[in-house]
């Protein structure tokens, strides 16, 4: 446990060493100033560091170990990256720099998108979008602007399957679109017979991941998609999981019109802790005059930013993106080259396979219907007997080094772990990993008591969520200092 | 074998064995061959990480924006970033983590972001804080959205002194649902039009919108404001500059309902506009309906104090498509150098800063007023920010300065040909100031 | 096994009904409660709303899940339990009695009639 930075504080002590004011002062009127100080904590710099590396060593991270969370590709971040976008010219520039003085950042902007285009295969793009749910919400609007265009404007439906990320029907309802849910079949892909009978002439999009959200391919995509293109309607991909078709098959193949890239899955920029990301938009030629703001363009003088043009559904962010991200990905595809990125996505899918053929005979794979892509989904359900829920297994993952999958996600299977181990794991971590949790599932049998209990070997023990709720305290009080 | 794959063939065939299955192809069964890419992806040969570096300077190098010294601000602000900073955020614990679900081994990330929001809500003189958004533009619209929720109503007034950029982003987020959004003019003296916005919020609205100090640098009566959108019943949603808070009377103790703003100024690099970070603080009864992750205090199975992703059923993840909002991955690696900033500065530095910022900034004001010719565009007090017309093409002008090594201030056509909105930060030395008005003089003189 | 009193009936999104002379208490399932987990928030109806059978009254908060809950016949609110507003988790240690949600006068009665018998109910959630 460590104590908060206010409680370190104590009047007088700064951590930083700030010029001297060097102009005539001008008062500042009695009636704006504030009344009372801020209440920001007082510590010298070496506090300060001593708070924050101790507060750090509570988080796992990447480098602690695998962190096998479905459908987040906790890939290794390249350090290169960090110092490659730290540059001071890349870093200093003012976001409403003259183009002629940001070209090296135009230059970057625009080739990643000619490269993301050319692996998605689509024609244009939007750096725009900060996250994976922005991307959406672009996409979903291009598409709403595309009906509206051509005078469909009535069409106020995006199908989707019942497994979809909740990020996709909460994006649809900001959209001002209604969400129709398509049932997923015995394997969990869509059910095309129920999609065929929720396609209409209301229908303005569907939205699928793919590889859905069990790690399955959906096989049927050229039927999937030529449905939706036939009843007036575009087909929008989630990319979250493009980390398993680098180099082997494209959205823009699929049927697919438009899909955003979440850049700090696939294309190994840092989580952050739960941000930034980055959620680039590529789509077909058809879409992109209505592109969000800050699109760059390659002209003979130069590149060049352009703002909002054509019917631009507007803008998403008053700036131009996550650009620091964007840096770090075209770092990535760089290095990695075509082959580099083919075998990304297929030690991906022999990582996710392995791990999946080696647990089977521990965990229920429910829909496990041949091959999986980049992860799979098992069930813990069985544990139930014993009193164990998924939440456990998780928690028991924890004391064995290990960071948790993802959890009762998608919501159409039971107490589901969802595991992705992404390619750059080793066989021998892999091992480790597949070695705890078939010991957890031995304790489950045996002593089920050490699993409920977990996690011991951890920070803190289980954490009290409900009274977190009910006793809300979510900033310190100032009484609680000294 | 690449350098972030360590499964070469040797491993790979062994898996591949265990799998059950003879060749990668195998596994790619359930992908119809009729989609599959045929050949390779056209890209780049790869680069070595030198030749990388290489290629970065080489861009760093074009980008000349770098070398300037700058006056400009209008969203986005040039401030000292200490060394430090870099340093806590470059570590893997943070850096590589993903969202703190699993709440026992994500303490780190978790306690910071509860220092965040204490630190957030004590700037802004609210009650509660979450765990921040994209930045202060999507931030003022998602506190648009959460007033619509909070009061049921459909419409709301937005101040025409907001940064534009902004109100486009209001536009992007609140045109596609059934709402409406009515603008509130500003008067000559760069404050928003008190008596129009009350005429506007007959019939009820669900919140009146302003930007504090506005985006003309101009302040704006919060407290009137807040006493004449309460009478229709409707909530004051303020987008706040964070440093001129150091110096301004906090909005939430003038009675704003929804504090937002953008987070950059405070240890965050320029960086060409991102990644950024937007802050988003309220009052607590209208936490339920904020968008965003929230960090709560609570206590492990032996009673000690831990920290947990709470209110969550607002979220996503939990209620879908009637969520209070969309977002997932947010800003959480700069909202920690937010909290980072904000304690090494801590309340004597960071008032100070923005002391220095209020000084300069008025120092350059009266500087440049000495010139013939240049005027004030607006009479009301201004913060750091302020707008100044200029004897000849604002436009011109940014040419001409560059050319002298400065990024000078944002021309404003709409305020004129010669609209000039500059700011100081306290970077700035009173060389680099005299320098500038120096050049800018000659400029004006030669243009004559 | 659930608590399926006889005296009451139900819908199937997990409400159970209660005629109480004239007027229609309504509250949700203990089969409901206990799937929900510890409720920490009730989102009730304003008395003198209108209900359309069907409609979603309100909502009910625990730490992992919220759901709605819906009025099973037409009719206006006249009463909701304003108890819950300080101890949601009545409805979690009282599903049938102090756990009440709200109540509702109705013009036809018969919908009364329509509603799901505790063998139904049973049938329903499959116990």
């Amino acid at each position: 446990m460590e104590k908060t930075i206010f409680q370190y504080s104590s009047p007088g002590r700064i951590g930083v060493a700030l010029p001297v004011l060097d102009v005539p002062e001008t008062a500042i009127p009695g009636q704006f100033k504030r009344k009372e100080p801020i209440g920001l904590p007082e510590v010298t710099e070496g506090q300060a560091m001593r708070h924050f590396v101790r507060l750090s060593t509570m988080n796992f991270n990447i480098e602690k170990g695998l962190y096998p969370l479905g459908s987040c590709t906790m890939k290794y971040n390249p350090r290169l990256h960090e110092f490659l976008a730290r540059i001071e010219g890349l870093a200093a520039v003012h976001p409403l720099s003259s183009d002629s003085s940001v070209q090296g950042t135009l230059e970057i902007m625009h080739k990643l998108g000619e490269l993301l285009c050319e692996i998605t295969g689509f024609e244009a793009v939007t750096l725009q979008p900060a996250a994976g749910a922005q991307g959406e919400f672009a996409g979903l609007l291009l598409i709403k602007k595309w009906q509206e265009e051509r005078g469909e404007e009535h069409r106020n439906e995006v199908l989707m399957p019942d497994s979809a990320h909740g990020t996709n029907p909460a994006t649809s309802t900001l959209a001002g679109l209604k969400v129709v849910s398509v049932k997923s079949d015995e394997h969990g892909r869509v059910d095309v017979e129920d999609l065929r009978s929720k396609a209409g002439e209301n229908t303005c999009a569907f939205m699928l991941t793919n590889p859905n959200t069990l790690g399955i391919f959906e096989s049927s995509i050229e039927e999937i998609t030529k449905i939706i293109h036939d009843v007036g309607g575009l087909n929008y991909m989630d990319g979250a999981n493009m980390n398993a078709m680098l180099g082997i098959a494209r959205p823009g193949d699929m049927g697919f019109d438009v899909c955003h890239l979440n850049l700090h899955k696939t294309f190994s920029s840092p989580h952050g802790g739960g941000g930034p990301g980055s959620g680039t938009v590529c789509c077909r030629e058809i879409l992109r005059s209505f592109l969000p703001a800050s699109t760059v363009e390659k002209t003979e003088d130069g590149y060049i930013l352009r703002d909002r043009v054509g019917k631009s559904i507007g803008r998403l962010l008053a700036f131009h993106g996550n650009v620091g991200v964007l840096y770090r990905a075209y770092a990535y595809i760089r290095t990695l080259g075509s082959k580099g990125l083919r075998e990304v996505s297929e030690v991906a899918l022999i990582n996710a396979n392995y791990m999946k053929a080696r647990l089977k005979p521990y965990y229920n794979v429910p829909n496990d219907d041949g091959p999986c892509m980049h992860e799979f989904v098992a069930s813990g359900a069985d544990a139930a007997e014993k009193g164990v829920k998924t939440l456990d297994i998780a928690k028991r993952l924890l004391d064995y080094g290990f960071h948790a999958p993802t959890i009762y996600f998608p919501q159409i299977v039971k107490e589901a772990l969802m595991i992705e181990p992404t390619e750059t794991e080793s066989l021998e971590s892999i091992d480790a990993f597949i070695d705890a949790m078939i010991s957890i599932a031995e304790e489950i049998e045996e002593k089920p008591h050490l699993v409920t209990d977990a996690p011991v070997n951890t920070p803190v023990l289980r954490l009290d969520e409900v009274k977190a709720v009910k006793d809300l305290c979510l900033v310190e009080p100032v009484e609680y200092e000294q | 074998m690449s350098i972030f794959v360590p499964n070469g063939k040797a491993q790979r065939d062994r898996m591949l064995d265990a799998i059950g299955v003879e060749r990668f192809e195998d596994l790619l069964t359930p992908v119809p061959e009729s989609i599959r890419l045929r050949g390779e992806l056209d890209l780049p040969s790869p680069a070595s990480e030198l030749e990388l570096q290489k290629e970065f300077k080489g861009f760093a190098a074009r980008n000349s924006s770098a070398d300037l010294v700058c006056f400009r601000g209008a969203g986005a602000y040039d401030h000292y970033i200490p060394a430090a900073i870099d340093n806590i955020l470059t570590r893997s614990e943070f850096f590589t983590a993903y969202t703190p679900y699993q709440a026992e081994v994500s303490q780190g990330t978790l306690q910071s972001i509860f220092e965040y929001q204490t630190m957030i809500s004590r700037l802004t003189g609210c009650e509660a804080a979450n765990a921040c958004m994209y930045d202060g533009a999507s931030a003022v619209a998602e506190a648009a959205l959460t007033a619509i929720r909070a009061t049921r109503k459909k419409r709301i007034l937005i101040s025409g002194a907001l940064n534009p950029r902004t109100i486009d982003v209001i536009h992007t987020y609140l045109d596609n649902g059934d709402f409406e959004i009515n603008e509130v003019p500003f008067g000559a003296d760069g404050l928003i039009d008190l008596e129009a916005a009350d005429k506007l919020a007959e019939g009820g609205v669900a919140a009146l919108v302003l930007q504090y100090p506005n985006y003309f640098g101009s302040i704006e009566d919060v407290q009137a404001a807040a006493e004449l959108i309460h009478r229709h019943k409707g909530l004051l949603v303020v987008a706040a500059d964070p440093v001129a808070l150091g110096v301004l009377e906090a909005p939430g103790k003038l009675g704003a309902d929804v504090v937002v703003g953008e987070g950059q100024p405070l240890g965050v690099a320029m960086s060409y506009g991102g990644p950024y970070v937007g802050f988003m603080a309220a009052k607590s009864a209208f936490l339920r309906k904020m968008p965003g992750r929230i960090v709560g205090r609570t206590e492990d199975r032996a009673g000690n104090t831990g920290y947990v992703l709470t209110l969550q059923t607002r979220e996503q993840h939990i209620k879908r498509a009637k969520a209070t909002s969309n977002i997932c991955s947010n800003q959480a690696l700069m909202a920690l150098a937010n909290v980072i900033y904000l304690t090494l500065t801590g309340e004597t530095g960071f008032t100070e800063v923005a002391k220095q910022c209020w000084h300069k900034s008025h120092y350059l004001n009266k500087r440049l007023l000495e010139i013939d010719g240049v005027t004030d565009v607006f009479d009301a007090p201004f913060c750091r920010e302020f707008v100044v017309n200029l004897p000849v093409s604002a436009e011109v002008t940014v040419t001409a300065m560059e050319e002298k090594g400065f990024l000078a201030g944002l021309p404003i056509p709409g305020l004129g040909e010669g609209a000039m909105m500059l700011t100081v930060t306290e970077k700035r030395t009173r060389e680099e100031i005299d320098g500038f008005v120096e050049a800018l003089n000659q400029h004006i003189k030669g243009a004559e | 096994m659930s608590n399926i009193p006889e005296n009451v009936r139900y819908t199937e999104t997990h409400e159970w009904v209660r005629k109480d002379g004239d007027k229609y208490v309504i509250g949700l399932t203990d089969y409901a409660q206990h799937e929900m987990g510890e409720i920490v928030m009730a989102e009730l109806p304003e008395v003198g709303a209108e209900a359309t059978k069907g409609d979603a009254m309100g909502g009910l908060e625990a730490v992992k899940t919220a759901e709605d809950f819906y009025a099973p016949m037409d009719g206006e609110v006249v009463a909701v339990n304003e108890e819950l507003e300080a101890n949601p988790a009545l409805i979690n240690e009282d599903p049938f009695a102090g756990g009440w949600l709200f109540v509702i006068k109705v013009s036809d009665d018969s919908q009364f009639d329509g509603l799901l018998t505790a063998e139904e109910y049973k049938t329903h959630i499959g116990e």
